[in-house]
């Protein structure tokens, strides 16, 4: 029961990550159809700047731990989203309207050349950072074996809450969200009308890519070990927790992250280690094979 | 903006160029790109020692590139002022050698094969060369097989490495546990593969476009996830080592054989050289290639491949016509993992050690974007894609860590300039009335 317990909160606080990363997915995919295959990369860059940022902080003498959160936060959302404007910018827009394989080879193109372009700048070896959020508490104790939940995992909880229904009502109810939901359903109609496509794109793909970054920061914090090769496997399991969720819903996608984590951390602590990421793709192929809508998707109608 | 000036570029008494706005524009690229560079480039981690990391700064790299960004989008906006054909100069250049290759088809495809069967013998050829002929072709079989899936099926496959690691894998079990040569692995090879073809495709292929390609994709990973910690059988991550080569009719390319043997040199009379068994390897993969090509051609013309292609084009006509497309692209899926499980005994007789390295996503990457660089279904189209491709990274050697960061900077370039593939001129294989006259 204890090791139950443990494992569902180690499973909650993984799939909280997953879905932050989801939501960048459900996102894109919602509005211009495309598996954005760079959103992986764009986390891991996301990952690398928390930790520069952390350690020009550190040199910059600020040491108290809710400020210097706060910073990291703010910077690496900005310069990750950078990075996820650039992209949009440099690699999709000019292929708006060509073959549909098109943008998802140079998606698949920009991949390679981000993670080689960190691993060039930054180094192949694995970057630690020590930890910085510490302590927790007991949440149960029975045989000798307590279920500890720590700070972190409760910040990286409540933070993806917060995250996914501040931009669900952004969605739902601003008119940025209006002109997003508009462009998902008839983009030539939502463009007649007077909205700048253009400009929501890119803005879909700045908020996915800050996302991202927070859920870099996370796994920084959580694993406190970075290197080139994260982005590849959180992107396709992320992507998949977007799929079962059902593309294009922003609480789906964060649904699916944890269930995607749960069944991660449960596998992992009750069958093997090794084939923790062989029982994601399981899970991805029965979920597409047998409902490929998602939890939460809309069915999609199939116009002749 | 961009839709003034490409008006403005139609126009024969153009205006002078914009000076100050292609100034702003090329100054507000070079500012994203300094924000760009400042935390990854400016700012590098290196290890102190004691799990700890530092800093050092590198603004003079910051700098130079937003110099190097500003004088880009500065070139790119005034290239096509230069010529006076506009800006789409290189894609009608293209665009013409692609209808040109189209017409001369026959003519360039007997030269081409000429060269490739000559290129051993020719007098500056070396074994670096024929090595690198030999990859070339395995990527163009490759390409070849994927283009049955991609390229005529439309089916978007991002797992094609399983099959081919399938494959390798087949032989290599084969041939340690049971003691099968090359020839005789091959054709199980082939099986093997067009059964995880089908295993795979039967519940998978009702999925459309971009859920197909990440569930494939997932089925790649699995594949080598297995394949790495399944160690008892497929030796983990070390591989399996020790693959026979293949002989020429049961005649090894050996120095000196075993007894009772007779080794290739031996039987023609010749000096022993390690190079025949180079040029030998060299010819096998040309010969897999070629047929391999031929079927495909042949496949096309059959009703099978004529359904392959209308199913592409519309799924919904083809079910109202009476075609079962889960038959149609099972078949096609699983032709195109029997093409690939060829390509991987090759692979594995060719290195003789395997390992789950040689499996990884990159490589599926890397087929699938010879297939589209190409233009989708187009034949001559992979081989120009998997010259380019392979090539382009051996010329890269000198710079090794470069190489990847070009490699994919150059499938986003290509994929901008030209979206459809280098070699995209799509005619329709059947078609109703007369054929206009393509001259």
């Amino acid at each position: 029961m204890a090791y139950f317990l443990q494992q569902l909160i180690n499973g909650l606080t993984l799939g909280s990550i997953y879905g932050l990363i989801a939501i960048g997915y459900t996102m894109v995919y919602g509005i211009i159809g495309m598996i954005n295959f760079a959103h992986g990369e764009i986390y891991m860059i996301g990952a690398f700047i928390s930790i520069i940022a952390f350690l020009v902080l550190g040199l910059a003498g600020i040491s108290y731990v809710p400020l210097a959160l706060a910073l990291v936060l703010v910077t690496t959302m900005l310069f990750t989203a950078i990075y996820g404007w650039a992209v949009e910018r440099v690699a999709y827009r000019p292929l708006r309207g060509s073959p549909r394989l098109a943008p998802l080879i140079s998606a698949i193109g920009t991949s390679i050349f981000l993670q080689n372009y960190v691993q060039i700048l930054q180094g192949a070896r694995a970057k630690p950072m020590p930890p910085l959020v510490q302590g927790g508490f007991t949440v149960f104790e029975s045989g000798g074996f307590a279920v500890r939940l720590s700070y972190l995992q409760l910040l990286i909880m409540l933070t993806t809450l917060v995250l996914m229904a501040g931009f669900t009502t952004l969605i739902a109810a601003t008119s940025l969200g209006r002109a997003q939901r508009a462009c998902e359903q008839d983009m030539p109609m939502a463009a007649l009308l007077g909205i700048d496509v253009d400009r929501v794109i890119s803005t879909t793909f700045v908020m996915g890519a800050a996302l991202a970054a927070v859920a870099g920061l996370m796994v920084t914090l959580y694993y406190g070990v970075v290197d080139f090769f994260i982005g590849f496997l959180a992107g396709v399991k992320a992507f998949t927790a977007a799929v079962l969720g059902g593309i294009g819903s922003l609480p789906g996608a964060v649904l699916g992250g944890v269930l995607i984590g749960l069944i991660e951390a449960f596998w992992s602590g009750y069958f093997s280690v090794e084939y923790k990421d062989v029982s994601v793709f399981v899970v991805l192929i029965l979920v597409l094979v047998l409902r490929p809508t998602g939890l939460l998707g809309r069915p999609e109608l199939e116009k002749v | 903006m961009t839709a003034a000036s490409g008006l403005a570029a139609e126009n024969s008494a153009r205006p002078a160029p914009d000076w100050t706005a292609y100034l702003k524009d090329a100054i507000l690229a070079a500012l994203v790109a300094a924000l760009l560079a400042l935390p990854l480039m400016g700012l590098q981690t290196y290890d102190i020692g004691g799990g700890a990391l530092g800093i050092r700064t590198h603004f003079d790299w910051v700098a130079i590139a937003a110099a190097a960004v500003f004088v880009g989008r500065l070139a790119l906006r005034l290239w096509p002022r230069l010529h006076r054909r506009g800006d789409r100069r290189g894609d009608t250049a293209f665009a013409r050698l692609a209808a040109w290759a189209n017409r001369r088809l026959f003519a360039i495809t007997l030269a081409g094969i000429a060269l490739a069967v000559a290129l051993p013998f020719l007098p500056f050829s070396s074994r670096y060369l024929i090595d690198l002929g030999t990859t070339v072709l395995i990527y163009v079989m490759l390409g070849w097989g994927l283009n049955v899936v991609v390229g005529l099926a439309g089916l978007l496959d991002l797992g094609y490495v399983a099959f081919y690691a399938v494959g390798a894998y087949t032989f290599a079990l084969l041939a340690r546990d049971l003691g099968f040569t090359f020839w005789e692995a091959l054709p199980f090879s082939g099986l093997v593969a067009a059964g995880f073809g089908v295993i795979l495709g039967f519940p998978v292929l009702r999925l459309r476009g971009d859920y197909l390609a990440i569930v494939t994709l997932g089925f790649g990973e699995i594949i080598r996830i297995v394949l790495l910690n399944w160690s008892p059988v497929t030796g983990g991550p070390n591989g399996i080592s020790d693959i026979p080569r293949p002989t020429f009719l049961g005649l090894p390319f050996a120095r000196s054989a075993p007894e009772g043997v007779t080794t290739f040199h031996q039987f023609f009379g010749l000096e022993f050289s390690p190079d025949q068994r180079v040029i030998f390897i060299y010819f096998v993969i040309l010969t897999l290639a070629l047929v391999t090509n031929l079927f495909t051609l042949r496949l096309r013309r059959l009703p099978i491949g004529r359904a392959w292609e209308a199913l592409r084009e519309d799924e919904v006509a083809c079910r109202a016509l009476g075609i079962n497309p889960t038959n149609v692209k099972l078949s096609a899926f699983g032709i195109g993992a029997m093409l690939g499980g060829f390509a991987g005994c090759f692979f594995a007789t060719r290195q003789g050690f395997i390992s789950p390295e040689s499996f990884a996503f990159t490589e599926s990457a890397t087929i699938l974007a010879i297939v589209v660089l190409g233009g989708m279904g187009s034949q001559m189209g992979v081989v120009l894609a998997a010259m380019l491709l392979v090539t382009l990274p051996e010329f890269g050697r000198a710079f090794a860590e470069f190489r990847m960061l070009i490699f994919g900077a150059a499938m986003v370039a290509i994929m901008v300039w030209r979206p459809r593939g280098l070699l995209a001129h799509r005619e329709p294989s059947l078609r109703l009335g007369a054929r206009p006259s393509s001259t």
